[in-house]
């Protein structure tokens, strides 16, 4: 035993601004992704997609294809009967579920829905082949529009539903009708959150290795969701689930769009058995513009009923949820969120909402940034403005008006949850500093006066997130961590969360070391391989630090424990304290380092009672509650009136995400969620014409933003523990994205207020502002 | 996203160039921009492609009797960097640097840019505003076209088979009295014009004595807008002459901006590109 | 028909026989193994593919094997020398400038392609070189500041 003096850590490294562990690989171009992978005899699978929203396939030949000097095999719908549906895991009260399988049988449902599969020993050559496989189409009608897909006489999607509705949903709380009744004023408005293609810049893509003698497959795909997936296909391909092993490698972005299982999984795996040898499919950005889901595709009638002095008293809603074709993993599932969230932050004690969720031939909306929070919130904070518009107060004054107060927490809402905890003034009001708003207000007023159209924007935000309680999710909503500590000393964390970019290597370690007192350089964090990690749900909905952070926590107190065990097993005492990575006698004041315990629990020459050999632990933590970040968004914005296009002078960003770990990462995932809610304000949206071809159907199309357009963004942040977990945090993943969108529409509504425009629909593209201009204010 | 399979052939001279495109049927790869993402989504498959990235002498910026000869094979960033076209032809320069990005401007070329005829290219507006010239070359001989004669319709030229674009030739502006501009709205996307106004102007006693307008992204094929060139009279008339921009024009109609917009965009960056040449004037 | 190319890739000369339609990305990450540069469009917008073509940035999706024979390529396994990061690629570690990192091969060539000619951009030319480059993560801000940082300390 050595006599070491006490180390104290002089602060935690939660909390501190710290580069990422995971960035070495990344910035030097040695990271793995799913193309990165080679292996010997390796195949490549080119698929062939419908050119059409709607037909019956009257004949399929890929004899041709076949024919071609490379080809190793081409399948079918016929082909793979077999392989069960792509999953659904959203249920709903009376939820049609069309059948879908992971290549078309005798129909196709939208544009790239996949017909056939050609498997090469080159990517050229399956390119090549693909042009060669002959298709007789009989084009049907098709409806692409949600509203079109609902009037009487509207092509059938799915022709056993000629009301192409797949649900209808209803959530009420308090007393809807009675607050509408007794309102002095209700102001009415339809609200359109337009489809948007999530577009991470890695498309998706799968390698699948099959070993025969072992009947074993591994799927390497580019996911957030590796042990979903893989009990997933393996009741897709009928395999055990011990012989499904799947990789996450290296993940260049997800934004929900890889929290799905796609046909294209369970095809490679299907493929690799058939063949025998390792498949490589690698999607195209035109393929990832089809075929990968899209998000948001509302279009929402508001209702919001107040008393004339402000005070909120209901909001109803009528949400009409563009579904696309088919369900993709959640696609139901993800309009009943904006339900959940759609009081925001105020007390709206009466609500009521109807969803219809409609079948159109389109590729299926699901999960994307925020997944029905952005929805919620743009809706309520658009009817916000147009109350404060209508009752000519100011729209900050009437926020704080409605906020749910600092002191009512937990907060019941009629919609059923229960906000952890919250100040919803507090960022608004050191936003509204931050702008300097009165004065900012009088300076509007001059530019106006001189005719420019300058306009303030205020989001006021909160959202569902760190999901979640196990009851409330379709697949169990805890995160699991084991933690090992070698008997070196060297710590291992393995998440089940699996992180794409969020940093979680770097957070997770931070709070190892933190826990274990030792330097963040002896913690490797590894994740993404369901061989190696421990069950897992995976990384969405602003939960990996939130869900998965506590789980890493909670083994760490389990692990601390043993080590104290050892200690005083080691120390020969009772009175001994693990901290700074050693354990002190606290009468002798001798030490053993947690090397030195490490070693001793793996050699067991002695146990302490009851206590096995090793030092690991795994922890599986179940959330009591979801967390329930807020903040506060404000923009100034200026239409130029000759053009309509818009520029974002300012933009103030305060968000209460919890606690922070590292707040260099909240600062890039606030940006980078800014942006992405910019993106819709301004630019994106997915167009798809009447006949249900995708006209963005290209990068060179659909305008995602580029840095020459976007603003810097002021970021700050007020704190307040979420009392849910123990680390206090709340989740930040989505948040900007959340808060951005009505921020920038309101802004840019107020710039054009004088004219009379009370609403706008994103994207406000410059042409839409113009025409409004020049109509003066009349669409 | 792969090409189909064609026959290469990397010609060392320019006869040799002209010799394999002689009969008509390949195609000329000058820096790629336009014909390899054609090639990869399928909607071209050439059978035979002749790269030019290896004839010598295709690539020079050089004064000559009073005006600018730009090789074909000249890049954008050569343009947009060369002391020579800044000094010389700066509207051409800053033309060029509108272009695409950093690295499109690194590997793409005058000569496959005017070749291509986009519609909604940055370039034609500036060469019609420079009373260009294209000088084309066959195995046989050659010839040299006004510009607005070289562009046909869209993605349509006067290049007949077997014809090469050898170089592009620009006025020269050479006493700083030439006030210039170029301005473009540029799609959200793909970052090509919706429209593009590139002007050139001189004063002389307090009016406009010499001016040129030429119009991109406006109309199926790039135009030179003598309307407003001769309303353009004094520098009081920069409004009611860039208001005529769009007479008697069919304006390109898509998702990114209807006929209706384009027109009047094309008004307002005309008129915003000529108030800043004319400032610009020494 | 095959054809015989020759280039120098990061410092050291290839040679092999590839069709002529083969993409000079495919070449770099299937035949030479040089998997840094990704590919994330087919339209020459993305700009995850970009790689230095005789010290010229090109998107490498866009261009033939072919047409880089007999010159010389670098690519972002190129540009640490010794173990020491290039002070771009140490920038955008230090300001958090990435967070999936698909994207970062090509952003830090674009960036280090602008300080080569232009040692103090303004913030507003930063971003304008960095147009031919798509981020979805990082709203661009961090790698902003990365380029700035790593013009001040390259100009230090």
């Amino acid at each position: 035993m050595s006599m070491a003096t006490t180390v104290t850590k002089a602060e935690t490294l939660v909390g501190r601004r710290l580069r990422r562990k995971e960035d070495p690989r990344l910035i030097t171009g040695t990271a793995t992704y799913v193309d990165d992978i080679q292996m010997p005899g390796m195949h490549y699978a080119a698929i062939l997609r419908s050119p059409h929203a709607a037909a019956r396939i009257r004949s399929l030949n890929v004899q041709p294809a076949l024919d071609h000097p490379g080809v190793a095999a081409v399948f079918t719908g016929a082909d793979v009967a077999g392989v069960g549906p792509v999953p659904c895991g959203a249920s709903l009260p009376g939820l049609r579920v069309p059948a879908h399988s992971v290549l078309a049988r005798d129909r196709v449902y939208f544009v790239g829905h996949p017909v056939a599969v050609v498997v090469a020993t080159d990517r050229y050559v399956a390119a090549d082949a693909l042009d060669l496989i002959e298709v007789e189409y009989q084009p049907l009608p098709a409806v692409a529009n949600p509203e079109k897909a609902l009037e009487p006489g509207a092509p059938a999607v799915h022709p056993e539903w000629p009301d192409n509705l797949a649900f209808t949903y209803h959530q009420e709380g308090g007393e809807p009708d009675r607050a509408f009744a007794e309102a002095d004023v209700v102001v009415r408005q339809r609200i359109i959150s337009q489809r948007l293609i999530p577009t991470a810049m890695e498309t998706r893509g799968v390698v699948a290795d099959y070993r025969g003698a072992e009947k074993s497959l591994t799927i390497y795909s580019s996911t957030q969701i590796p042990h979903l997936m893989r009990s997933l296909v393996a009741q897709m391909l009928g395999l055990a689930e011990n012989r499904l092993r799947v990789i996450t490698p290296e993940v260049g972005g997800g934004f929900g769009s890889k929290l799905n299982v796609y046909a294209e999984e369970a095809l490679m795996g299907f493929v690799a058995m058939k063949i025998g040898k390792p498949v490589k499919w690698i999607e195209s950005r035109r393929e990832n513009f089809q075929c990968t889901i899209h998000g948001r595709g509302h279009v929402d009638y508001y209702e919001i009923a107040a008393r004339k002095d402000g005070a909120v008293l209901g909001l109803r809603l009528k949400l009409i949820q563009d579904l696309g074709a088919y369900h993709q993993l959640l696609t139901p599932a993800i309009p009943t969120l904006s339900v959940l969230m759609m009081p925001g932050l105020y007390k709206f004690r009466n609500v009521s909402a109807d969803i219809l969720g409609v079948f159109t031939n389109c590729v299926p909306t699901d999960a994307y940034r925020g997944a029905g929070r952005p929805e919620a919130t743009h809706g309520v904070e658009r009817m916000m403005d147009l109350l404060a518009a209508e009752l000519r107060m100011d729209p900050a004054e009437l926020r704080l008006l409605n906020f749910i107060g600092a002191d009512e927490f937990p907060y019941a809402t009629a919609t059923g949850l229960s906000y952890d905890s919250g100040n919803y003034a507090e960022p608004l009001k050191k936003a509204l500093d931050l702008v300097d708003y009165h004065r900012l207000r009088e300076q509007q007023q001059q530019a106006k006066a001189s005719g420019r159209l300058v306009g303030i924007g205020i989001s006021t935000y909160g959202e569902i997130c760190a999901f979640g309680p196990s009851p409330a999710t379709p697949a169990g909503g805890w995160e699991s961590a084991t933690v090992k500590i070698e008997p070196s000393g060297a710590v291992t964390v393995m998440t089940g969360a699996s992180p794409h970019g969020q940093g979680e290597e770097t957070t997770f370690a931070q709070i190892a070391a933190d826990e274990l007192g030792v330097p963040i350089e002896d913690v490797i964090v590894v994740h993404g391989d369901t061989a190696i990690v421990q069950y897992g749900i995976g990384t969405f909905g602003s939960r990996g630090t939130a869900v998965g952070g506590p789980a890493v926590y909670y083994a760490l107190q389990d692990l601390k424990a043993k080590i104290l065990k050892f200690g005083e097993l080691l120390l020969e005492s009772s009175d001994v304290t693990f901290s700074g990575g050693v354990c002190t006698c606290n009468r002798t004041g001798k030490t053993v380092t947690l090397a030195q315990i490490a070693a001793a629990s793996y050699r067991a020459m002695k146990l302490p009672p009851n206590t096995e050999p090793g030092l690991v632990a795994t922890h599986f933590w179940e959330p009591p509650n979801f967390a329930f970040p807020f903040g506060a968004h404000i923009v100034v914005s200026e239409v130029d009136p000759e053009t309509g296009q818009v520029e974002i002078k300012r933009y103030v960003a305060v968000d209460d995400c919890g606690k922070i770990i590292n707040p260099l990462l909240v600062d890039g995932q606030v940006h980078g969620g800014v942006v992405q809610g910019l993106g819709q304000a301004l630019f994106e949206q997915a167009v798809y014409d009447q006949d249900g071809q995708l006209v963005t159907g290209e990068l060179m199309d659909y305008a995602v933003p580029k840095a020459t357009m976007v603003p810097w963004i002021e970021s700050d942040h007020t704190t307040t523990p979420s009392p849910v977990n123990p680390l206090g945090v709340k989740g930040v993943g989505e948040a900007g994205t959340i808060g951005c969108s009505p921020a920038v529409v309101n802004s840019v509504v107020d710039a054009l207020g004088h004219l009379g425009v009370r609403h706008l629909d994103m994207p406000l593209t410059p042409e839409k502002l113009w025409k409004l201009i020049q109509a003066g204010g009349q669409a | 996203m792969i090409p189909q399979e064609f026959e290469y052939s990397a010609p060392t001279s320019l006869e040799e160039a002209l010799h394999l495109i002689s009969d008509g049927s390949a195609k000329v790869l000058a820096g790629g921009l336009s014909l390899i993402p054609l090639m990869k989504l399928r909607l071209a498959a050439p059978g035979h492609v002749v790269d030019l990235g290896r004839v010598p002498g295709l690539s020079y910026i050089r004064e000559e009797g009073g005006k600018l000869h730009i090789g074909a094979m000249t890049t954008h960033y050569q343009i947009e960097s060369s002391a020579l076209v800044h000094s010389r032809c700066p509207l051409l320069a800053e033309t060029a640097a509108h272009i695409g990005d950093v690295q499109v401007r690194n590997a793409g070329t005058i000569g496959g840019s005017v070749a291509h005829a986009d519609p909604a290219a940055d370039y034609p507006a500036a060469l019609l505003a420079l009373d260009a010239q294209v000088r084309l070359v066959t195995a046989s001989g050659e010839r040299t076209l006004p510009i607005q004669d070289f562009l046909v319709d869209t993605l349509t030229t006067a290049l007949e088979p077997g014809e090469l674009v050898a170089e592009v030739i620009v006025d020269v502006d050479v006493d700083g009295a030439t006030g210039f501009c170029y301005q473009k709205m540029a799609h959200a996307a793909s970052g090509f014009a919706i429209v593009g106004a590139a002007v050139r102007v001189r004063r002389s006693n307090g009016r406009v004595s010499f001016s040129r307008v030429g119009i991109t992204g406006l109309a199926p094929k790039a135009f030179r807008a003598t309307g407003v060139e001769s309303l353009l009279q004094t520098p009081d008339d920069v409004a009611s002459a860039a208001g005529a921009v769009a007479d008697g024009i069919e304006a390109n109609s898509d998702l990114a901006a209807s006929a209706e917009y384009r027109c009047q965009m094309a008004r307002v960056y005309t008129a915003r590109a000529l108030r800043q040449a004319l400032a610009r004037i020494a | 028909m095959k054809r015989r190319i020759t280039l120098k890739i990061n410092g050291k000369v290839y040679s092999h026989e590839v069709e002529p339609r083969m993409l000079l990305i495919h070449y770099l990450r299937e035949v030479v193994g040089f998997t840094g540069p990704h590919i994330g469009c087919e339209t020459s917008i993305c700009g995850a593919c970009t790689v230095a073509l005789d010290e010229k940035i090109v998107k490498s999706c866009t261009m033939l094997a072919v047409q880089a024979d007999g010159r010389e390529v670098l690519t972002i396994e190129g540009l640490a020398s010794n173990g020491t990061l290039h002070p771009v690629q140490e920038a955008f570690w230090n300001e958090h400038a990435l967070q999936c990192g698909f994207c970062t091969p090509g952003m830090i060539m674009a960036s280090k392609q602008l300080l080569e000619r232009n040692p103090r951009p303004t913030d507003e030319q930063i971003r304008h070189a960095l147009e031919g480059n798509l981020c979805r993560c990082t709203g661009y801000q961090h790698i902003v500041n990365a380029v700035r940082t790593a013009a001040s300390r390259m100009g230090a």
